[in-house]
C-alpha cells in the first residue's frame, strides 16, 4: 500500500489557508524591509547632489543668505567625540563584562550588576543627555557646554551596550581552556589577558563596533551637552559640531539650501555608521566561537 | 576557583605549600580582581546617582504642582508657567501604541519568516537588512519622515480619514506631521528589536515539536500555529514589549514629525507632543527659567520611570520564555540583539 493511500490528502481549504498564511509572512518580512531599501534611496538621491570637496572642507556659515558652507566642523567633531568615547567606554565595558564572567559568575552582586545594566539599556538617549546637563553642565560650577560633555553623556548610553555584547562573547570562551590554563599553574590575571581576551577578541571588536557606530548618530544626548557651533573647534573643552546635530538644526530651519545640506550631511552619516558596521561583521566572520 | 587546600602530603616549606604561589605573585591577581569589581560598583553607583539627581532637580516642578498633578494636568503652557504633563504623556502612549500595532506584526512575521519558511540562501541577507534598519540614525530617520513620508502619504492619509470618518480616533482633518506618522516611523524604528528577540526565541522551539506537528500531517503554517507560537509566547510578548521601551525614549526622529502641539489630539491624524520630543525642543530656551526647566526634567523622570518598568516587566517575560526550556539559566541576549539596538 502506498503513502497516499494512508495519509488522506490535504482539504483545499487547508492548503489555501496554508498558502494564505505563507503569503502573509512573506509580505511581512517584504514590508520590513522595504523602509531600509527607501532610506537609501533617497539619501542617495537628495544627497549624493550635495557632496562635494567644499562640502567636506569648509565650515557652516550660519549666514541666512548665500552659500551655507560644508560639514568639515561637524564630521571632525563627531570623529573627535567619538573617538574619546570609544577610548574609554571601551575598555570600562570590557572590564566590567570580564568581571561578570570571570570573577562574578553566580555571585548576587554580579547580578545586581547585570540586572542594572540591562536596566540602563532601556533609558532613552534623551535622559541620558538631561543627566549630563544637571551634573557636568549645570553642576558642580556650570562650566557650560563642552565636547568632552557630550562624549560622557555618548558613553553612558554606549557603555551597557558594550558589556552585554562583551559579557556573550566571553562566555563563549570554552571553560576548558580555562580549567587547562589552571591545572597547568597559571595565574587568574594571565589566563585573563593570554587566553580569554585573545581568543575572544574578535568577538569583543564586533560588539564595540556596533556600539560605537549607535553612538556615532546618536542625537539627542548631545543637544544640550556639546550644543552646536559653526567653526571647526579642535578643543574638546569647547562646544563642538556634530553630524547629527548639524542635521537637526539645518532640518528645523526650513531652508532649501539648508535641507540639502540635511540630507548630504545624512549621506555621510548613514555611510559612517554603516561602514562601522560592515567592518563589525567581517570581525563577527573571524570569531573563532559562535 | 580559588587555589584548594594543599593536601597534608604536600611538601611544606617556611610554613606555607612549595606549590603555592609567593604574595608578591599574588599581587597581580588581587589587583585585576579588585578594579574590575570596582568598575563593575562604579556602574552601580552611577546609576543611584542618576536617579537621585534627576529627582532633586525635578523638583522645584514636583513639589510645585503635585506629582500626580504634574503627570494628570492636562495643560502645557510655558507662557503662563504651567506645566502638566498629560499631553505629552498621552501623545507618548498614542504614538507608542500605533508604533506596536503595525511593528510588531511585520517583526513577527519576518522573523517566522526567516527562521521557518525563508531558503536557507536568504536567511543571512535578510537578516542582514533587518539589523541594518537599526543602524540608520534616528535623525535619518527624522528627516526622511519631514521631507519623503509626510508629503507622500498626506493623500491616503486624507482618503483614510475621510472614508473611515466613523471609526472612533480617525478624523478628515490632516495636517503634515501628526501621531500616526510619528508612530510608523517609530514602527520602523523597532522592528529590528522585536524581529532580533523573536527570531532568538523561535529559534529555540525544539526540533522535536515542529517535526512531531508535521508527521501528524500538520501543513507548515499549521506547524507554526500550533508548535512555535505557543511555545514561543512569552518570549515575543517580551520582545514586544522591549519595543515599546524603545518607542517610548526615541526623541529627535518623532520631534520632527509630531507637529509639537501641548495638546491631546482627537484622532490618529491630530498633531500633538511626546514627553522626549518636549525636552528636545524647549531644553533650550528654559536654561535660564528655572520651573520651565524644573519641569521638562520631571517630564525626563517620569520617561525614565515608564521606560524602566515597561523595560523591567519585558525582561522579566523574556527571561520567563527562556528558563521554560532551559533549566532556569537566564542567559544574555545574543550579541547582536545587545548591540544592534
Amino acid at each position: 500500500m502506498g503513502a497516499a493511500a494512508i495519509i488522506p490528502p490535504l482539504s483545499s481549504r487547508r492548503r489555501r489557508t496554508d498558502r494564505a498564511a505563507r503569503g502573509l509572512l512573506a509580505v511581512g518580512t517584504l514590508l520590513a524591509v522595504i523602509p531600509l531599501v527607501l532610506v537609501l534611496y533617497y539619501l542617495i538621491e537628495k544627497g549624493a547632489g550635495a557632496i562635494s570637496w567644499h562640502f567636506f572642507s569648509s565650515d557652516p556659515t550660519g549666514s541666512f543668505l548665500g552659500d551655507p558652507g560644508g560639514i568639515r566642523s561637524a564630521l571632525l567633531g563627531t570623529i573627535e567625540m567619538v573617538a574619546l568615547v570609544t577610548a574609554v567606554a571601551v575598555p570600562v565595558g570590557t572590564g566590567v563584562a570580564l568581571y561578570l564572567v570571570e570573577y562574578g559568575r553566580g555571585s548576587r552582586f554580579a547580578g545586581v550588576v547585570r540586572y542594572f545594566v540591562d536596566v540602563m539599556t532601556g533609558v532613552p538617549s534623551i535622559v541620558f543627555g538631561l543627566f549630563v546637563y544637571i551634573t557636568l553642565v549645570i553642576g558642580f560650577g556650570g562650566s557650560g557646554y563642552a565636547g568632552w560633555k557630550g562624549s560622557v553623556a555618548l558613553g553612558l548610553l554606549m557603555l551597557p551596550v558594550v558589556i552585554r555584547s562583551s559579557e556573550v562573547v566571553l562566555l563563549l570562551v570554552p571553560d576548558s581552556l580555562r580549567e587547562a590554563a589552571l591545572a597547568l599553574g597559571a595565574p587568574r590575571w594571565r589566563i585573563v589577558a593570554r587566553i580569554v581576551l585573545p581568543s575572544a577578541l574578535p568577538g569583543l571588536i564586533t560588539g564595540s563596533l556596533l556600539a560605537v557606530a549607535r553612538a556615532a548618530g546618536e542625537t539627542a544626548p548631545l543637544l544640550f551637552t556639546s550644543a552646536v557651533v559653526f567653526g571647526t573647534t579642535f578643543s574638546l573643552n569647547g562646544r563642538m559640531n556634530s553630524l547629527p546635530i548639524q542635521i537637526f538644526n539645518d532640518v528645523g530651519q526650513a531652508q532649501d539650501r539648508l535641507v540639502e545640506r540635511a540630507w548630504g550631511s545624512a549621506l555621510t552619516l548613514v555611510a559612517l555608521v554603516l561602514l562601522l558596521t560592515l567592518i563589525a561583521r567581517l570581525f563577527a566572520r573571524r570569531s573563532r566561537f559562535s | 576557583m580559588a587555589v584548594e587546600t594543599p593536601p597534608s602530603s604536600v611538601v611544606v616549606h617556611r610554613g606555607r605549600s612549595v606549590l603555592e604561589r609567593p604574595p608578591a605573585a599574588r599581587l597581580p591577581d588581587r589587583v585585576l580582581k579588585w578594579t574590575l569589581t570596582g568598575l563593575a560598583g562604579g556602574i552601580l553607583a552611577v546609576i543611584g546617582f542618576f536617579f537621585v539627581r534627576l529627582i532633586v532637580e525635578a523638583n522645584p516642578a514636583l513639589s510645585r504642582f503635585g506629582v500626580f498633578g504634574f503627570a494628570f494636568d492636562g495643560n502645557w503652557d510655558v507662557s503662563r508657567s504651567i506645566y502638566g504633563a498629560l499631553p505629552l504623556v498621552a501623545g507618548t502612549l498614542i504614538t507608542s501604541a500605533i508604533a506596536l500595532l503595525i511593528g510588531v506584526p511585520v517583526a513577527l512575521a519576518t522573523a517566522v519568516f526567516v527562521t521557518e519558511l525563508c531558503p536557507r540562501r536568504l536567511r543571512g541577507p535578510l537578516t542582514i537588512m533587518v539589523e541594518l534598519l537599526a543602524a540608520v540614525p534616528s535623525v535619518v530617520y527624522g528627516l526622511w519622515g519631514v521631507f519623503v513620508l509626510v508629503p507622500h502619504l498626506k493623500g491616503a492619509e486624507q482618503w483614510f480619514g475621510r472614508t473611515f470618518d466613523f471609526v472612533p480616533f480617525v478624523g478628515p482633518d490632516v495636517p503634515g506631521p501628526n501621531y500616526f506618522i510619528a508612530g510608523l516611523i517609530l514602527a520602523i524604528m523597532i522592528v529590528p528589536i522585536v524581529s532580533a528577540i523573536s527570531r532568538e526565541v523561535i529559534s529555540t522551539v525544539p526540533v522535536e515539536q515542529k517535526e512531531a506537528a508535521l508527521a501528524l500531517g500538520a501543513t507548515r503554517w499549521e506547524m507554526i500555529r500550533t508548535a512555535v507560537l505557543p511555545y514561543s509566547r512569552s518570549g515575543i510578548t517580551g520582545a514586544a514589549m522591549l519595543g515599546l521601551g524603545r518607542a517610548i525614549g526615541e526623541t529627535i526622529a518623532v520631534t520632527l514629525v509630531i507637529g509639537n502641539a501641548p495638546v491631546i489630539g482627537h484622532t490618529i491624524f491630530s498633531q500633538g507632543y511626546t514627553l522626549a520630543a518636549v525636552i528636545a525642543n524647549e531644553f533650550g530656551e528654559a536654561a535660564n527659567n528655572e520651573l520651565h526647566r524644573a519641569a521638562l526634567i520631571a517630564a525626563g523622570l517620569v520617561l525614565f520611570v515608564l521606560t524602566l518598568l515597561v523595560n523591567v516587566a519585558a525582561r522579566a517575560f523574556v527571561v520567563r520564555g527562556r528558563r521554560d526550556r532551559q533549566g532556569g539559566v537566564p542567559g544574555p541576549l545574543t550579541a547582536s540583539a545587545a548591540a544592534g539596538v
